[in-house]
């Protein structure tokens, strides 16, 4: 017998995550690296469970080999339950049809029979690839205050950059009247952060009714928000207060990363009341030698530094040799950075080695922009790859071919 | 692949670094910036395929069940098999005087009943504080293919009259041992030293144990090893790579110095398929802080650095101020190091802190020790 569980978490992590460009080819936006050595599923799982959340479905769709396995039994975060836990929930064939999750709303209504089995009172709804900490069963409770059908978590953003977001216009008293996704003209700046919690029976009415429905494009922002403020619910906004950040930029991953730097960082890892938990790779601790110059960074197991560092994130198993200079970049798993190397502003994807003397990316006062790397190249000795590019094998050989014609 | 139980020791040579275990085991001794010597041993069972594992104990083993848990960050959490500890035996009716074992013989006689509900054909032993990646394969293969009663691994070390703690094991030109005994003050040169890693048949094991008990023997070497040189058929088996063992303070601090240098850390974390695995504890990243300066270190995560760090070994969740100067030191976990403070060959244990502007130095053969929970 499954027991009743009060709460449950549906994940969405389903997402391409087309933006992240090459950081996205093999694996699904959720599953990418973060700060040294998280990646950006890991804050919204240790959400989760910090807030005394410990069944969640996480619906994958898009490359979900390399997500599937970092989640594995949930183990890391505590997830390996008898009761409960985390369950990867992949879209799935049927008796009557086969379907893609055609939209968010979709995807959690192919997966309500799962639901089912925890008869919840209250299913949050949470996307997998924003930063933040965030104590969510503080939010069921006010959602069970207001005696709301639906509550959004939403985050005060600037009112010049409140027509990118999806912003919720209420009351005095937080009530929402009123949803514009990216506005031309925003009326306020409470920005949706993508956190919804639901009562039950609503989400299964306007579910069923959004299946139903074949004008829709199945998304909660676009149609179930919507039809629940037609439908005279009561929906609230839940004003969040703290660090949020929506990494689906190259340029806004690189800011997050960023955020960690420094003696006051804007997001602070380093809380042992709220941890952020992540599967580990058995990395030896991290070694500077002589002449290792490192400043403002984040460092972690594995690495080995005679080089210098400098405002730069480097993840597990990351070589800087004699001489190399790291500065303002994102340099993940097991990239080797020879003798003499130069990486500035860029984001450099797992495995690729950096040859001696070559110049990787332009200085971020440059203007040109951050050098995107991708994972598991070998950049031979003294190449010189600018600013603001994105870089792939393809890349790579014709920058040597048109070399050899010159 | 021959079927396999692992026994650890784990309080065996506590006597060595009492500073240490005052509070805790050999086994649960930190070393290396994020590891517990027990570390070393299991990952190594757990890397030879071996997943089921009994551990020792004797006293002050709160500090081995907290790192050890379940068994899961080794893989050891197993349906069947997996990690168990085997808490002193001691019966109700037991006299003040025998209540405890003492050496390495009492205490497997304590566990006679690990060993005969244990289905596995050969049983491994090891000490918990051996610091080295070594693929027990090896040792088993060359044990059953020899036919030996007993294999023991041993190392060639370089031994000088003030060297204490070692047995000395000399074989013949196949290996089989002629001679164990304790260092003596008076041999100097190379010898094959006793790593405290042996293999044999489980119920090699039980008749020996029984025998043991029998004739109220209570030493591994002397008497069962020593007694039936001429009788049984004693093996060696030669590890050549990176080896530690831990018998004073002086030679813990030299151990941790030893990984400073990149050839020691490669034979101990570097080698292929065969990790060291540690108890998670989901520390942060470390984070240099504007004017850091850190040379020649090894650090563990959750560190925060303002100062400068050289020639030193950082556990997880060290603070070090700014301005503070540390050289030559260990630095054990979530020590607090204010600013101005100058530290040199200084050894701290867990949860120290050491207030603005101290200056506190030990010399190289003699580390200055601070207890766990200590203000300085």
């Amino acid at each position: 017998m499954i027991k009743k569980k009060e709460c449950v978490a549906m994940l969405l992590a389903g997402g391409q995550g087309s933006r992240l460009y090459l950081l996205t080819q093999r694996v699904a936006k959720p599953a990418v690296s973060f700060g040294s050595k998280y990646r950006i599923i890991d804050f919204t799982l240790s959400n989760c469970i910090n807030s005394g959340i410990d069944t969640v479905g996480v619906l994958t769709q898009y490359q979900p080999l390399a997500l599937n396995e970092y989640i594995g039994n949930g183990q890391p975060w505590d997830m390996d339950r008898t009761f409960g836990g985390v369950t990867v929930l992949p879209p799935y064939q049927g008796q009557k049809r086969a379907d893609w999750y055609k939209g968010t709303a979709n995807a959690i209504y192919q997966n309500l029979h799962f639901l089912d089995k925890y008869d919840p009172d209250y299913v949050v709804v949470l996307s997998g690839d924003h930063i933040y900490k965030m104590d969510y069963s503080a939010m069921v409770d006010y959602h069970k205050r207001m005696g709301a059908a639906c509550t959004i978590a939403v985050i005060d953003v600037p009112l010049s950059e409140a027509s990118r977001f999806g912003i919720m216009n209420t009351t005095d008293d937080f009530r929402v009247y009123e949803f514009e996704e990216k506005p031309k003209n925003p009326k306020s700046t409470k920005a949706s952060m993508g956190v919804y919690v639901f009562s039950k029976e609503k989400l299964y009415e306007y579910l069923i009714a959004d299946e139903a429905d074949e004008t829709s494009d199945k998304d909660f922002g676009k149609n179930v928000i919507p039809a629940m403020l037609a439908g005279g619910e009561k929906l609230y906004a839940y004003p969040f207060k703290g660090y949020w950040k929506d990494v689906g930029t190259i340029d806004s991953l690189w800011e997050a990363n960023m955020d960690l730097l420094g003696d006051r960082p804007s997001l602070n890892l380093n809380n042992p009341s709220w941890r952020i938990f992540s599967r580990h790779a058995s990395n030896p601790p991290h070694f500077l030698g002589y002449g290792a110059t490192v400043e403002n960074s984040l460092i972690t197991g594995g690495c080995e530094i005679y080089g210098t560092v400098i405002n730069s994130v480097l993840s597990g198993g990351v070589k800087v040799a004699k001489g190399a200079v790291v500065k303002d970049s994102i340099i993940m798993r097991d990239c080797v950075i020879s003798e003499n190397a130069q990486v500035e502003y860029s984001i450099m994807d797992s495995d690729t080695t950096v040859g001696v003397n070559a110049k990787v990316g332009e200085s971020k006062e440059s203007g040109n922009g951050i050098a995107l790397i991708g994972s598991g190249l070998d950049i031979k000795a003294g190449t010189v790859i600018p600013g603001g590019v994105r870089a792939d094998s393809a890349y790579l050989d014709e920058l040597l071919n048109g070399k050899e014609g010159k | 692949m021959a079927s396999v139980v692992g026994i650890i020791f784990s309080n065996i040579h506590d006597h060595n670094v009492s500073e240490l275990t005052r509070r805790r085991t050999m086994a649960s001794v930190p070393f290396g910036c994020r590891y517990r010597l027990i570390d070393f041993t299991l990952s190594n069972v757990v890397n030879s395929g071996i997943t089921h594992v009994g551990v020792v104990t004797h006293y002050n083993y709160q500090s081995l069940m907290d790192h050890i848990g379940t068994g899961k960050d080794w893989d050891l959490a197993r349906r069947s098999g997996g990690i168990k500890i085997l808490p002193p035996y001691i019966t109700a009716f037991a006299n003040a005087q025998n209540s405890l074992y003492n050496t390495r013989l009492e205490a497997v006689k304590s566990m006679l009943e690990f060993v005969s509900c244990c289905t596995e054909e050969y049983v491994l032993l090891s000490d918990c504080d051996v610091v080295c990646n070594i693929d027990f394969n090896e040792l088993i293969n060359a044990h059953i293919s020899s036919g030996a009663d007993i294999t023991m691994a041993v190392k060639r070390m370089y031994i000088t009259p003030d060297v204490k703690n070692y047995e000395v094991v000399e074989s013949d030109a196949d290996g089989r041992i002629t001679d164990v005994s304790e260092c003596n003050g008076i041999v100097s040169g190379y010898c094959d030293v006793n790593l405290n890693i042996m293999v044999m048949r489980r119920k090699y094991l039980e008749n020996v144990i029984l025998d043991a008990s029998a004739h109220g023997y209570s030493s591994f070497t002397k008497d069962v090893i020593g007694r039936n040189l001429e009788t049984s058929d004693f093996r060696v088996y030669r590890y050549d790579s990176y080896f530690a063992s831990i018998n004073s303070l002086t030679d813990y601090y030299m151990c941790n110095m030893d990984l400073l240098s990149s050839s020691a850390r490669d034979s101990l974390f570097n080698v292929k398929n065969r990790p060291i695995y540690t108890k998670i504890r989901n520390s942060s990243p470390t984070v240099y802080e504007e004017g850091s300066n850190v040379r020649n270190s090894l650090i563990a995560d959750g560190c925060i650095i303002h100062g400068t760090v050289e020639n030193s070994i950082l556990f997880r969740g060290v603070k070090v101020g700014k301005n503070t100067v540390i050289k030559n030191s260990i630095i054990m976990q979530d020590t607090l190091i204010g600013e101005n403070a100058s530290l040199n060959c200084v050894i701290t244990d867990k949860d120290v802190v050491i207030r603005d502007g101290r200056v506190l130095s030990g010399h190289e053969t003699r580390p200055f020790f601070i207890d766990k929970l200590t203000v300085v």
